[in-house]
């Protein structure tokens, strides 16, 4: 079960006029496990995911998600499939209230669309989720009024709403203070105990190497190195690119 | 949030009382003529507002739906007898839903493109159509103009007029105020924070942008119509006309968009003040460098509007006092 991989990308290749951003990328996350995808800034990692969710084409390569080929990655067909994401610099809507951001999420069939914004269920969900997130006493605020560290914890709690199978976190840590960046630390934890998937991208290798298995190494766009933290920490090829030799 | 208030509830039914009182109180002519405008350039502000204004892609293209509804009705009752004279009102609603959908492939197409392209875009879409008008002479008679046959209501030849821009402002009101308290309204302004985000998040953002437009465009073809049968005749220089979009555009920035209320009272403080203008200095353009500086005064002053600034004028007032966090309400909720 653990073995079966949740995601697969083959040969992703991505340019940027003459930049290469993605070089003939291939690795997979298996189902269950909190994966984490490394390496220099500019090796490609947030246009990896873009590739993944369908933000951006891939110039080659194809991605299976869920033992399903994803022809045309698009955004809304894999949210609703189970497979979502942050962004490296968060995004939520600033105009809507907390308890509205994590609304929008909720996966709605058309016939809704005239219900009423916030339903019974849909508020006691989003409730349960701030809640867990520690954001619950300002959930009728401004989501543009919450500093960066909360941004992204309603961020990551917004792409909860819809019960995914696979998220996607791009550098969740990043420009967080030690305390919340604990309690990320934790809710991955939980999260993953209950059987959600992860692919991290962070930069804080000891949380990395705390929190993640398997890891993957990417440089200038291509795969470097895989396998439990302990083996990559001490791969000579991984040293060299973090150091530059 | 609950779906009606008491407030709101006797704010929408005080004014839009005191909206239908008012032509048989004031029975003179030229003023309720004066009224009639108003309430049409408010629906057009408000039917603008609940497209561009929640979901934040401006169009300039309306104008061009409201000259369809125009020919629309004015084409339909060359064949057919108004009765009495109050048959092109009924006709209405079928024109308007018959636009509106017709108007769909079109936005399919034009919302491929975003923010300033959008813009062009439907701005391009409204001199298409002002073309098509001079050119489609069996359909349009081109420039000579489609003549609208003139009801013969017994005294207070306006009133009727009035009645029916009062009805379609109360029905786009309407729809506005349901929108915004429903999931299609937060989809919209899901979309005008940020459309990438909520794709991510499976918002089905082509959708309820679709939605939003069929419903803006049948509005605004309602509101054509009855302006193409106060006329009598219709032309393509006036049926399609920027100004008119211009104005409506205008006013909806004037009163706050994306508010409920902003783009109705926008309306009301500026085309009284043309059309006393007008009366007071003759037909001139004058109005339209009038027009400029209000935008510029608007730009510089009052950049989101008359409401959101008051709204926040208030809860600012309301929250000084205490030191608790950030947690003021939104500045729509306040407003709407
Ligand atoms: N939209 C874009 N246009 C042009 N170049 C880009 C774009 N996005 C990323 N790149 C380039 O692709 C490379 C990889 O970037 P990125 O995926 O953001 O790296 P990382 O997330 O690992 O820091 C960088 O050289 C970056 O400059
Ligand atoms: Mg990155």
């Amino acid at each position: 079960m653990s073995s079966a991989a949740l995601l697969t990308a083959e040969g992703l290749t991505k340019r940027f006029g003459g930049v290469v951003a993605v070089e003939d990328c291939t690795f997979s996350v298996p189902t269950g496990t909190i994966t984490a995808l490394v390496g220099p800034n500019g090796s490609g990692k947030t246009t990896v995911f873009n590739l993944l969710t369908g933000y951006l084409r891939a110039d080659a390569g194809t991605v299976a998600f869920a033992g399903r080929r994803i022809r045309r990655p698009d955004p809304i067909r894999l949210y609703r499939a189970g497979l979502t994401r942050t962004f490296q610099q968060a995004r939520i809507f600033p105009d809507l209230t907390l308890v509205e951001n994590l609304v929008v999420a909720i996966q709605q069939p058309w016939r809704t669309i005239v219900c009423r914004a916030i339903g019974r269920d849909d508020r006691s969900r989003a409730f349960e989720l701030l809640e867990e997130f520690g954001l619950v006493q300002l959930a009728e605020a401004r989501a543009g009024s919450l500093s960066y560290g909360q941004k992204k914890l309603l961020e990551f709690a917004t792409v909860l709403m819809a019960e995914p199978q696979l998220v996607l976190l791009d550098e969740p840590t990043a420009g967080v203070n030690p305390v919340m960046v604990a309690a990320i630390e934790t809710r991955i934890r939980e999260l993953n105990a209950r059987g959600l998937t992860f692919l991290v991208v962070e930069h804080n290798m000891n949380l990395v190497m705390r929190l993640c298995d398997p890891v993957i190494v990417l440089d200038h766009g291509t795969k470097l190195a895989e396998g439990r933290p302990a083996d990559v920490r001490n791969d000579a090829r991984v040293l060299d690119a973090y150091l530059g030799a | 949030m609950r779906w009606i208030t008491p407030g709101g509830l006797l704010r929408g039914g005080g004014v839009f009382g005191l909206l239908a009182a008012f032509p048989f109180v004031e029975r003179t002519d030229w003023i309720v003529n004066i009224g009639v405008f108003t309430l049409m350039y408010a629906g057009l502000a408000t039917a603008w507002n609940l497209f561009s204004g929640y979901t934040g892609y401006i169009s300039l293209g309306q104008a061009a739906f409201f000259g369809i509804g125009a020919y629309a009705t004015g084409i339909t009752f060359e064949h057919i007898s108004i009765g009495s004279g109050y048959r092109p009102f009924y006709a209405l609603p079928l024109i308007g839903l018959a636009v509106g959908l017709v108007s769909v492939p079109v936005a399919w197409v034009a919302l491929r493109t975003r923010a300033m392209t959008f813009a062009i875009v439907t701005l391009m879409l409204l001199f298409i159509v002002q073309q098509l008008a001079f050119n489609l002479r069996s359909i349009t008679h081109g420039s000579q103009g489609v003549a609208v046959p003139q009801p013969t209501f017994a005294s207070n030849f306006d009133r009727p007029y009035y009645l029916a821009m009062l009805s379609v402002l109360a029905l786009a009101m309407l729809i506005c105020w349901y929108v915004r308290r429903s999931k299609l309204g937060l989809m919209l302004l899901g979309i005008r924070d940020d459309e990438e985000k909520a794709r991510g998040l499976g918002v089905r953002v082509t959708g309820a942008k679709l939605i939003a437009w069929a419903l803006s465009v049948g509005l605004t073809a309602m509101i054509g119509g009855i302006w193409g049968y106060y006329l009598f005749s219709i032309y393509p220089e006036s049926a399609v006309d920027p100004l008119v979009m211009i104005g409506a555009v205008l006013m909806a920035f004037l009163g706050g968009k994306g508010t409920l209320w902003g783009p109705m009272i926008g309306a009301f403080v500026l085309v009284p003040a043309q059309q006393w203008a007008l009366t007071s200095y003759g037909a001139t353009r004058l109005y339209l460098i009038a027009y400029a500086g209000v935008f510029v005064l608007v730009l510089l002053l009052l950049p989101r509007g008359i409401v959101p600034s008051l709204a926040d004028l208030v809860s600012r007032r309301r929250f000084r006092a205490t030191d608790r966090p950030d947690v003021r309400p939104t500045v729509e909720r306040v407003a709407s």
